[in-house]
């Protein structure tokens, strides 16, 4: 039995008097302080999160109503603006960032009574795949220590797999939820672009970064969309939902259901035990009814291509706003302002944030741009074309979150191009846009491994019900 | 494979805005060819009668009413993450 129930049944035990939020966030902040040698944590929010606690407490006892995440306590990754620590996005530039206004999505999950409790290490910027590339360190993966947990939301995975707290934040760009879920062994959302503000979120490559959660259910993954979810008048890439209440999934039978095994994921470069476990996974599905078909996208294999043109295209004019002068970190020996600005940023990024800025101004420079970037954005156009191709056919896709389970620590960093390989299933998603999710496959060779299943764009309702469906059967 | 040379990379840091330190140079021209080599796959993809994709929701100019809004956010909460400031304004060295 783990630390915590169902986010519904933590919320109502809240609400019923069973316990407290206090004695909920007291819970969390000791468990935090327990776990401490994972290195989940960058650092609490305690005096603001009991203060909350007390106040809905307070509510409770007036008989006042506070939302269906009642006194329930949560994690966000360092790149959300949030009251009560600094925002570092793991980052020595915005180190001491002191957040003027919170995130969208920390408002929602504070008017429906949840409380952050802490903030999640990451990749810097959310720049990698393991949290290496966080300038402060690397976080420690919880069922093996000689292991990365994943990233770059590899704090939240980390918080959730070690139960620090019911669920956390996360987001993802090319793969930064479900690499790290799949590497801990919980579940990882990844949203429909466009249904979930972005404002007050450190920006990195805007048409393609979302927020999502990290927990420990299909069910609780719902709840917390449902709540984080919707416009808000600041963040103008928001799309009309076109499902309700993704916190009340459908009870769906996968009889006839039509699955797409996605060819291109299991080609060579896969971990042939991986390979046997998704197998595995695909046969109960399809012992449950479902038909089970192979379907081919040919441009994946560029997928990881076209990513590393326009991420770091958008990365290197998202970063140009740390100049030293704003915010952040400013370099005192600086004789003029170019100066303050080049010694500034010099000092204050790390070498991914460099690397991923040069590349990018690289591609996007005069006589490149066609070559790269806008080569990039035509294969896109493809990649999203085989993906409707194959919606046409099939109801979802299948395959698995990542060609290979948790590495170990240090075993990439050296080598940028291998480490950017490990996103190769995870792109295509964030590049068409659709919703993905990674539910735990079990342990492969004693790690965790985890399934993807996409679905269309806005269909999020619709993946999260196969999903829960598909986590009770395997 | 694309070449990258050691003026490449000191021409993308000053468009960039970065110092780059002399030591790290060699590294980076390494590992920007190898990241460069690796796009140039995108070259090979037949894209003909295909437009770019530059974001993904159809959504077109998105308009909000021209009027003050109170998001809650003051002046000074604004300016008390700037590393210098006087009179109520960010402080920056000298431009010339």
């Amino acid at each position: 039995m783990g630390a915590w129930k169902s986010i519904k049944q933590e919320a109502s035990d809240v609400v019923s008097g069973k316990t407290t939020a206090l004695s909920n966030v007291e819970k969390s902040l000791k468990l935090i302080s327990e776990h401490e040698e994972f290195k989940a944590i960058i650092a609490t929010t305690s005096e603001r999160a009991l203060k909350r606690a007390k106040e809905i407490d307070q509510k409770i006892a007036k008989g006042e109503s506070v939302g269906e995440l009642a006194g329930v306590p949560f994690v966000a990754k360092d790149n959300f603006l949030v009251f009560g620590a600094d925002t570092t996005a793991a980052s020595n530039i915005l180190k001491g960032f002191d957040a003027p206004y919170q995130a969208t999505a920390i408002k929602k999950l504070e008017e429906a009574g949840a409380i952050c409790v802490a903030k999640a290490n990451l990749d810097a910027f959310a720049h990698g795949s393991s949290t290496e590339n966080s300038d402060f360190f690397t976080t420690i993966n919880p069922v093996d220590k000689s292991r990365v947990p994943g990233g770059s939301s590899g704090g939240s995975a980390a918080a959730v797999a070690l139960q620090l707290a019911p669920f956390a934040l996360g987001t993802d760009t090319g793969g930064s939820i479900r690499l790290p879920a799949s590497f801990c062994g919980v579940v990882g959302y990844k949203p429909t672009y466009g249904i979930v503000s972005r404002s007050g979120v450190v920006a990195m490559g805007s048409s393609l970064d979302v927020i999502g959660p990290l927990t420990q259910t299909v069910e609780d993954a719902g709840i917390v969309l449902e709540v984080i979810s919707g416009k808000d008048g600041l963040d103008s890439t928001l799309i009309d939902r076109a499902e309700k209440n993704y916190d009340h999934l459908d009870s769906v039978d996968l009889k006839g259901l039509r699955v797409g095994v996605v060819k291109e994921y299991f080609d060579e470069g896969l971990d042939p035990a991986i390979r046997k476990n998704i197998e595995r996974v695909i046969g109960q599905i399809k012992k449950s009814g479902a038909t089970i078909e192979e379907v081919s996208l040919p441009s994946s294999k560029t997928g990881l291509a076209v990513y590393y043109v326009l991420c770091p295209a958008e990365v290197s004019s998202n970063l140009s706003r740390y100049d030293g002068q704003r915010y952040g970190y400013s370099n005192k020996e600086a004789n003029d302002l170019d100066e303050s600005y080049t010694k500034s940023r010099g000092k204050g990024f790390g070498s991914e944030a460099k690397r991923r800025i040069m590349v990018g101004t690289y591609v996007l420079s005069s006589g490149y741009y066609d070559a790269y970037y806008q080569k990039a954005q035509l294969v896109r156009t493809k990649i999203i074309q085989e993906f409707e191709d194959a919606f046409d056919r099939f109801d979802i896709l299948i395959g698995p979150t990542a060609p290979m389970n948790a590495f170990k620590i240090g075993e990439n960093i050296d080598d940028p191009l291998k480490m950017y390989l490990t996103d190769i299933m995870t792109v295509s998603a964030n590049l068409a846009g659709i919703p993905a999710i990674t539910i735990p496959a079990g342990l492969v060779d004693n790690l965790p491994s985890g399934v993807q299943l996409m679905a269309p764009q806005n269909k999020d309702k619709f993946l999260l019900s196969i999903a829960q469906k598909v986590e009770d059967i395997i | 494979m694309s070449k990258i040379s050691k003026d490449d990379v000191l021409r993308l840091a000053k468009l960039s805005n970065i110092y780059i330190d002399e030591s790290q140079i060699d590294t980076f021209v390494h590992e920007l060819e190898e990241i460069i080599g690796y796009v140039e796959m995108l070259g090979d993809v037949d894209v003909a009668g295909l437009e770019p994709t530059q974001q993904v929701t159809g959504l077109k100019n998105i308009m909000r009413p021209d009027e003050e809004v109170d998001y809650g956010v003051t002046p000074k909460d604004l300016l008390r993450n700037a590393p210098a400031q006087e009179k109520n304004q960010i402080k920056v060295k000298r431009v010339l």
